[in-house]
Protein backbone atom coordinates (compact mmCIF):
# COMPACT_ATOMS: atom_id res chain seq x y z
CA UNK A 1 0.00 0.00 0.00
CA UNK A 2 1.07 3.44 1.21
CA UNK A 3 4.05 2.02 2.87
CA UNK A 4 7.22 1.37 1.64
CA UNK A 5 8.78 -2.52 2.33
CA UNK A 6 11.65 -1.23 4.06
CA UNK A 7 14.73 -3.62 3.64
CA UNK A 8 15.60 -5.96 6.10
CA UNK A 9 19.14 -4.36 6.39
CA UNK A 10 17.60 -1.30 7.79
CA UNK A 11 15.86 -3.11 10.91
CA UNK A 12 19.21 -4.93 11.50
CA UNK A 13 21.35 -1.42 11.43
CA UNK A 14 18.39 0.13 14.02
CA UNK A 15 18.66 -2.87 16.06
CA UNK A 16 22.52 -2.74 16.33
CA UNK A 17 22.94 1.34 16.97
CA UNK A 18 20.44 0.13 19.72
CA UNK A 19 22.44 -2.18 21.73
CA UNK A 20 25.57 0.15 20.81
CA UNK A 21 23.53 3.45 22.48
CA UNK A 22 22.59 0.74 25.68
CA UNK A 23 25.95 -0.18 26.20
CA UNK A 24 27.02 2.96 25.99
CA UNK A 25 24.24 4.52 28.86
CA UNK A 26 25.12 1.83 31.11
CA UNK A 27 29.09 2.38 30.38
CA UNK A 28 29.28 6.08 30.64
CA UNK A 29 26.85 5.95 34.19
CA UNK A 30 30.19 5.06 35.48
CA UNK A 31 32.08 7.37 34.76
CA UNK A 32 32.26 10.59 36.36
CA UNK A 33 31.14 13.89 34.65
CA UNK A 34 29.47 15.81 37.25
CA UNK A 35 26.38 17.29 36.04
CA UNK A 36 26.97 16.11 32.27
CA UNK A 37 26.29 12.32 33.28
CA UNK A 38 22.38 13.14 33.05
CA UNK A 39 22.98 15.50 29.93
CA UNK A 40 24.77 12.84 28.24
CA UNK A 41 22.69 9.99 29.56
CA UNK A 42 19.53 12.07 27.96
CA UNK A 43 21.20 12.75 24.78
CA UNK A 44 21.41 8.91 24.26
CA UNK A 45 18.11 8.22 25.21
CA UNK A 46 16.89 10.85 22.90
CA UNK A 47 19.02 9.91 20.06
CA UNK A 48 17.64 6.29 20.79
CA UNK A 49 14.18 7.49 20.89
CA UNK A 50 14.25 9.08 17.83
CA UNK A 51 15.59 5.96 16.11
CA UNK A 52 12.52 3.60 17.25
CA UNK A 53 9.68 6.32 16.41
CA UNK A 54 11.55 7.21 12.77
CA UNK A 55 12.73 3.71 11.35
CA UNK A 56 10.67 1.24 13.83
CA UNK A 57 7.21 2.72 14.22
CA UNK A 58 7.84 4.18 10.39
CA UNK A 59 7.22 8.05 10.50
CA UNK A 60 9.40 8.74 8.68
CA UNK A 61 7.28 7.30 5.85
CA UNK A 62 3.99 8.52 8.04
CA UNK A 63 1.91 11.73 5.98
CA UNK A 64 2.97 15.17 7.23
CA UNK A 65 -0.29 15.14 9.59
CA UNK A 66 1.05 12.18 11.32
CA UNK A 67 4.17 13.71 11.67
CA UNK A 68 2.83 16.86 13.35
CA UNK A 69 1.01 14.98 15.65
CA UNK A 70 4.31 13.22 16.78
CA UNK A 71 5.94 16.31 16.96
CA UNK A 72 2.65 17.80 19.18
CA UNK A 73 2.87 15.34 21.21
CA UNK A 74 6.89 15.65 22.69
CA UNK A 75 6.15 19.30 22.36
CA UNK A 76 3.46 19.58 25.07
CA UNK A 77 5.69 17.34 26.95
CA UNK A 78 9.03 19.17 26.76
CA UNK A 79 6.25 22.37 27.93
CA UNK A 80 5.07 20.23 30.93
CA UNK A 81 8.61 19.94 32.43
CA UNK A 82 10.16 23.06 31.05
CA UNK A 83 7.00 25.28 32.87
CA UNK A 84 7.54 22.92 35.88
CA UNK A 85 11.11 23.32 36.30
CA UNK A 86 10.93 27.31 35.95
CA UNK A 87 8.97 27.21 39.03
CA UNK A 88 10.90 24.74 41.05
CA UNK A 89 13.98 25.01 39.49
CA UNK A 90 14.49 28.85 40.41
CA UNK A 91 13.21 28.57 44.07
CA UNK A 92 16.60 28.43 45.29
CA UNK A 93 17.23 31.82 44.16
CA UNK A 94 14.60 33.07 46.23
CA UNK A 95 16.22 31.85 49.45
CA UNK A 96 19.66 32.79 48.75
CA UNK A 97 18.24 36.91 49.08
CA UNK A 98 18.67 37.57 45.59
CA UNK A 99 15.45 39.64 44.63
CA UNK A 100 14.27 40.34 41.23
CA UNK B 1 -27.27 -2.39 -11.95
CA UNK B 2 -24.52 -4.44 -13.11
CA UNK B 3 -22.22 -2.04 -12.91
CA UNK B 4 -22.72 -1.39 -9.40
CA UNK B 5 -22.47 -4.89 -8.89
CA UNK B 6 -19.26 -4.51 -10.28
CA UNK B 7 -18.36 -1.49 -7.43
CA UNK B 8 -19.00 -3.79 -4.52
CA UNK B 9 -16.85 -6.51 -6.18
CA UNK B 10 -13.81 -4.54 -6.07
CA UNK B 11 -13.85 -3.33 -2.55
CA UNK B 12 -11.64 -5.10 -0.18
CA UNK B 13 -13.30 -6.83 2.24
CA UNK B 14 -11.14 -5.30 4.75
CA UNK B 15 -12.30 -1.72 3.49
CA UNK B 16 -14.77 0.07 6.07
CA UNK B 17 -17.19 1.50 4.45
CA UNK B 18 -16.74 5.27 5.53
CA UNK B 19 -13.22 5.05 3.64
CA UNK B 20 -12.45 6.01 0.14
CA UNK B 21 -9.97 3.32 -0.04
CA UNK B 22 -7.59 1.26 1.75
CA UNK B 23 -4.98 4.17 1.45
CA UNK B 24 -6.50 6.51 3.26
CA UNK B 25 -7.64 3.52 6.33
CA UNK B 26 -4.37 2.82 6.96
CA UNK B 27 -3.57 7.08 7.13
CA UNK B 28 -6.45 7.35 9.42
CA UNK B 29 -5.82 3.98 11.93
CA UNK B 30 -1.73 5.26 12.00
CA UNK B 31 -2.94 8.58 12.82
CA UNK B 32 -5.77 7.67 15.67
CA UNK B 33 -3.18 5.51 17.10
CA UNK B 34 -1.14 8.20 17.75
CA UNK B 35 -3.54 10.31 19.07
CA UNK B 36 -3.84 7.33 21.78
CA UNK B 37 -0.10 7.35 22.37
CA UNK B 38 -0.06 10.92 22.69
CA UNK B 39 -2.46 10.60 25.39
CA UNK B 40 0.00 7.66 26.77
CA UNK B 41 2.83 10.34 26.46
CA UNK B 42 0.93 12.59 28.66
CA UNK B 43 -0.02 9.93 31.22
CA UNK B 44 3.69 8.71 31.93
CA UNK B 45 4.76 12.26 31.19
CA UNK B 46 3.26 13.31 34.28
CA UNK B 47 5.41 11.15 36.44
CA UNK B 48 8.61 11.95 34.45
CA UNK B 49 7.37 15.63 35.50
CA UNK B 50 6.81 14.88 38.99
CA UNK B 51 10.15 12.73 38.83
CA UNK B 52 12.31 15.89 37.83
CA UNK B 53 10.87 18.18 40.12
CA UNK B 54 11.99 16.11 42.86
CA UNK B 55 15.19 14.71 41.96
CA UNK B 56 15.61 18.41 41.27
CA UNK B 57 14.84 18.23 45.21
CA UNK B 58 16.94 15.96 46.65
CA UNK B 59 19.60 15.13 44.53
CA UNK B 60 22.11 12.99 47.05
CA UNK B 61 18.82 11.31 48.60
CA UNK B 62 18.17 10.34 44.48
CA UNK B 63 21.94 9.42 44.01
CA UNK B 64 22.36 7.43 47.24
CA UNK B 65 19.70 4.75 46.20
CA UNK B 66 21.76 3.61 42.80
CA UNK B 67 23.62 0.81 45.16
CA UNK B 68 20.37 -0.53 45.69
CA UNK B 69 19.55 -0.89 42.22
CA UNK B 70 20.50 -3.50 39.62
CA UNK B 71 22.24 -2.03 36.62
CA UNK B 72 23.14 -4.90 35.13
CA UNK B 73 19.53 -6.22 34.98
CA UNK B 74 18.05 -3.18 33.89
CA UNK B 75 20.69 -3.02 31.31
CA UNK B 76 19.93 -7.04 30.16
CA UNK B 77 16.06 -6.14 30.20
CA UNK B 78 16.79 -2.88 28.33
CA UNK B 79 18.78 -4.87 25.78
CA UNK B 80 15.02 -7.57 25.69
CA UNK B 81 12.99 -4.76 24.57
CA UNK B 82 14.84 -3.67 21.79
CA UNK B 83 15.49 -7.37 20.36
CA UNK B 84 11.52 -7.61 21.00
CA UNK B 85 10.86 -4.24 18.78
CA UNK B 86 13.00 -5.89 16.08
CA UNK B 87 10.89 -8.78 15.97
CA UNK B 88 7.94 -6.67 16.23
CA UNK B 89 8.85 -4.62 13.55
CA UNK B 90 10.04 -7.53 11.20
CA UNK B 91 6.24 -9.17 12.11
CA UNK B 92 5.01 -6.11 10.50
CA UNK B 93 7.51 -6.10 7.54
CA UNK B 94 6.24 -9.76 7.12
CA UNK B 95 2.79 -8.48 7.04
CA UNK B 96 3.44 -6.20 4.41
CA UNK B 97 4.43 -8.97 2.35
CA UNK B 98 2.20 -11.21 3.61
CA UNK B 99 3.99 -14.40 4.80
CA UNK B 100 2.12 -15.77 7.30
CA UNK B 101 4.85 -18.37 8.88
CA UNK B 102 7.08 -15.68 9.11
CA UNK B 103 4.42 -13.20 11.02
CA UNK B 104 3.76 -16.11 13.16
CA UNK B 105 7.43 -16.76 14.45
CA UNK B 106 7.88 -13.09 14.54
CA UNK B 107 4.97 -12.45 16.96
CA UNK B 108 5.80 -15.42 18.86
CA UNK B 109 9.49 -14.16 19.28
CA UNK B 110 8.66 -10.97 20.85
CA UNK B 111 6.11 -12.35 23.06
CA UNK B 112 9.28 -14.61 24.22
CA UNK B 113 11.32 -11.69 24.86
CA UNK B 114 8.54 -9.68 26.62
CA UNK B 115 7.85 -12.99 29.20
CA UNK B 116 11.61 -12.81 29.88
CA UNK B 117 11.57 -8.58 30.23
CA UNK B 118 9.04 -9.36 33.07
CA UNK B 119 10.36 -12.71 34.23
CA UNK B 120 13.84 -10.05 35.06
CA UNK B 121 11.55 -7.37 36.08
CA UNK B 122 9.73 -9.39 38.73
CA UNK B 123 12.78 -10.95 40.14
CA UNK B 124 14.04 -7.48 40.98
CA UNK B 125 10.85 -6.71 42.53
CA UNK B 126 11.25 -9.94 44.97
CA UNK B 127 15.14 -8.70 45.14
CA UNK B 128 14.27 -5.28 46.49
CA UNK B 129 11.24 -6.81 48.62
CA UNK B 130 13.84 -8.86 50.61
CA UNK B 131 15.76 -5.59 50.88
CA UNK B 132 13.08 -3.65 52.93
CA UNK B 133 12.66 -1.31 49.81
CA UNK B 134 9.77 -1.15 49.06
CA UNK B 135 7.99 1.83 51.15
CA UNK B 136 4.83 0.90 53.84
CA UNK B 137 6.31 -3.14 53.25
CA UNK B 138 8.93 -2.43 56.16
CA UNK B 139 10.82 0.04 54.24
CA UNK B 140 14.80 -0.03 55.87
CA UNK B 141 17.87 2.48 54.44
CA UNK B 142 20.51 1.54 57.54
CA UNK B 143 23.13 3.19 55.24
CA UNK B 144 21.86 6.87 54.76
CA UNK B 145 19.39 7.13 57.51
CA UNK B 146 19.12 11.07 57.12
CA UNK B 147 17.66 9.93 53.46
CA UNK B 148 15.15 7.95 55.05
CA UNK B 149 12.18 9.62 53.71
CA UNK B 150 13.36 11.21 50.48
CA UNK B 151 14.72 7.70 48.89
CA UNK B 152 11.59 6.36 49.82
CA UNK B 153 9.98 9.30 47.71
CA UNK B 154 12.41 7.60 44.60
CA UNK B 155 11.37 4.18 45.32
CA UNK B 156 7.87 5.04 45.01
CA UNK B 157 8.97 6.64 41.35
CA UNK B 158 10.98 3.92 40.87
CA UNK B 159 7.49 1.38 41.57
CA UNK B 160 5.18 3.26 40.08
CA UNK B 161 6.79 4.14 36.95
CA UNK B 162 7.66 0.42 36.11
CA UNK B 163 4.92 -0.89 37.48
CA UNK B 164 2.90 0.82 35.01
CA UNK B 165 5.61 -0.04 32.23
CA UNK B 166 5.01 -3.42 33.27
CA UNK B 167 1.04 -3.37 32.87
CA UNK B 168 1.67 -2.22 29.25
CA UNK B 169 3.85 -4.99 28.84
CA UNK B 170 1.05 -6.80 30.32
CA UNK B 171 -1.28 -5.01 28.04
CA UNK B 172 1.07 -5.59 24.79
CA UNK B 173 1.13 -9.40 25.21
CA UNK B 174 -2.62 -9.61 25.06
CA UNK B 175 -2.44 -7.41 21.53
CA UNK B 176 0.24 -10.14 20.45
CA UNK B 177 -1.70 -13.59 21.59
CA UNK B 178 -4.89 -11.80 19.27
CA UNK B 179 -2.57 -10.88 16.48
CA UNK B 180 -1.29 -14.23 16.59
CA UNK B 181 -5.15 -15.75 16.41
CA UNK B 182 -6.15 -13.20 13.81
CA UNK B 183 -3.04 -14.04 11.74
CA UNK B 184 -4.48 -17.95 11.40
CA UNK B 185 -7.62 -17.03 10.75
CA UNK B 186 -6.47 -14.35 7.94
CA UNK B 187 -4.41 -13.09 5.63
CA UNK B 188 -2.45 -10.52 6.22
CA UNK B 189 -0.60 -8.95 3.12
CA UNK B 190 -0.07 -6.04 1.00
CA UNK B 191 -3.70 -4.48 0.94
CA UNK B 192 -4.38 -4.97 4.86
CA UNK B 193 -2.06 -5.21 7.60
CA UNK B 194 -3.50 -2.32 9.76
CA UNK B 195 -3.69 -4.65 13.05
CA UNK B 196 0.38 -5.65 12.93
CA UNK B 197 1.35 -2.10 12.05
CA UNK B 198 -1.22 -0.61 14.95
CA UNK B 199 -0.40 -3.07 17.71
CA UNK B 200 3.52 -2.49 16.79
CA UNK B 201 3.20 1.45 17.28
CA UNK B 202 2.16 0.40 21.11
CA UNK B 203 4.76 -1.71 21.12
CA UNK B 204 7.79 0.22 20.23
CA UNK B 205 5.99 2.92 22.28
CA UNK B 206 6.52 0.92 25.40
CA UNK B 207 9.73 -0.17 24.87
CA UNK B 208 10.62 3.92 24.17
CA UNK B 209 9.19 4.91 27.81
CA UNK B 210 11.54 2.35 28.88
CA UNK B 211 14.70 3.49 27.61
CA UNK B 212 13.53 6.90 29.69
CA UNK B 213 13.13 4.57 32.71
CA UNK B 214 16.41 3.02 32.57
CA UNK B 215 18.98 6.20 32.97
CA UNK B 216 16.55 7.82 35.16
CA UNK B 217 16.03 5.01 37.91
CA UNK B 218 19.21 2.54 37.54
CA UNK B 219 21.98 5.02 36.72
CA UNK B 220 21.29 8.43 39.08
CA UNK B 221 24.29 8.14 41.55
CA UNK B 222 26.19 5.14 39.59
CA UNK B 223 29.17 7.58 39.04
CA UNK B 224 29.43 8.65 42.60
Amino acid sequence: MNHKVVPLRTYFLIWALLICATFTTLGVAFIDLGPWNIVVAMMIAFTKMSLVVLFFMHVKQQTALTKLFVVAGFFFLAILIFMAMTDYGTRSWMDSGRVW
Amino acid sequence: MSEMDATVEQHSPYLQHHFDDLHQQLDSSTLGMWVFLLTEIMFFGGMFGAYTIYRHMYPEAFASTSRYMEPVLGGINTAVLICSSLTMALAVRYAQIGNRKLIRIMLILTMIFGVAFIGVKFSEYYLHYKEHLVPWLDFQYPDHPEFYHNAQILFCFYFFMTGFHAIHMFVGLGLLTWLLVKNERMSFGPTYYNPVEITGLYWHFVDIVWIFLFPLLYLIGANK
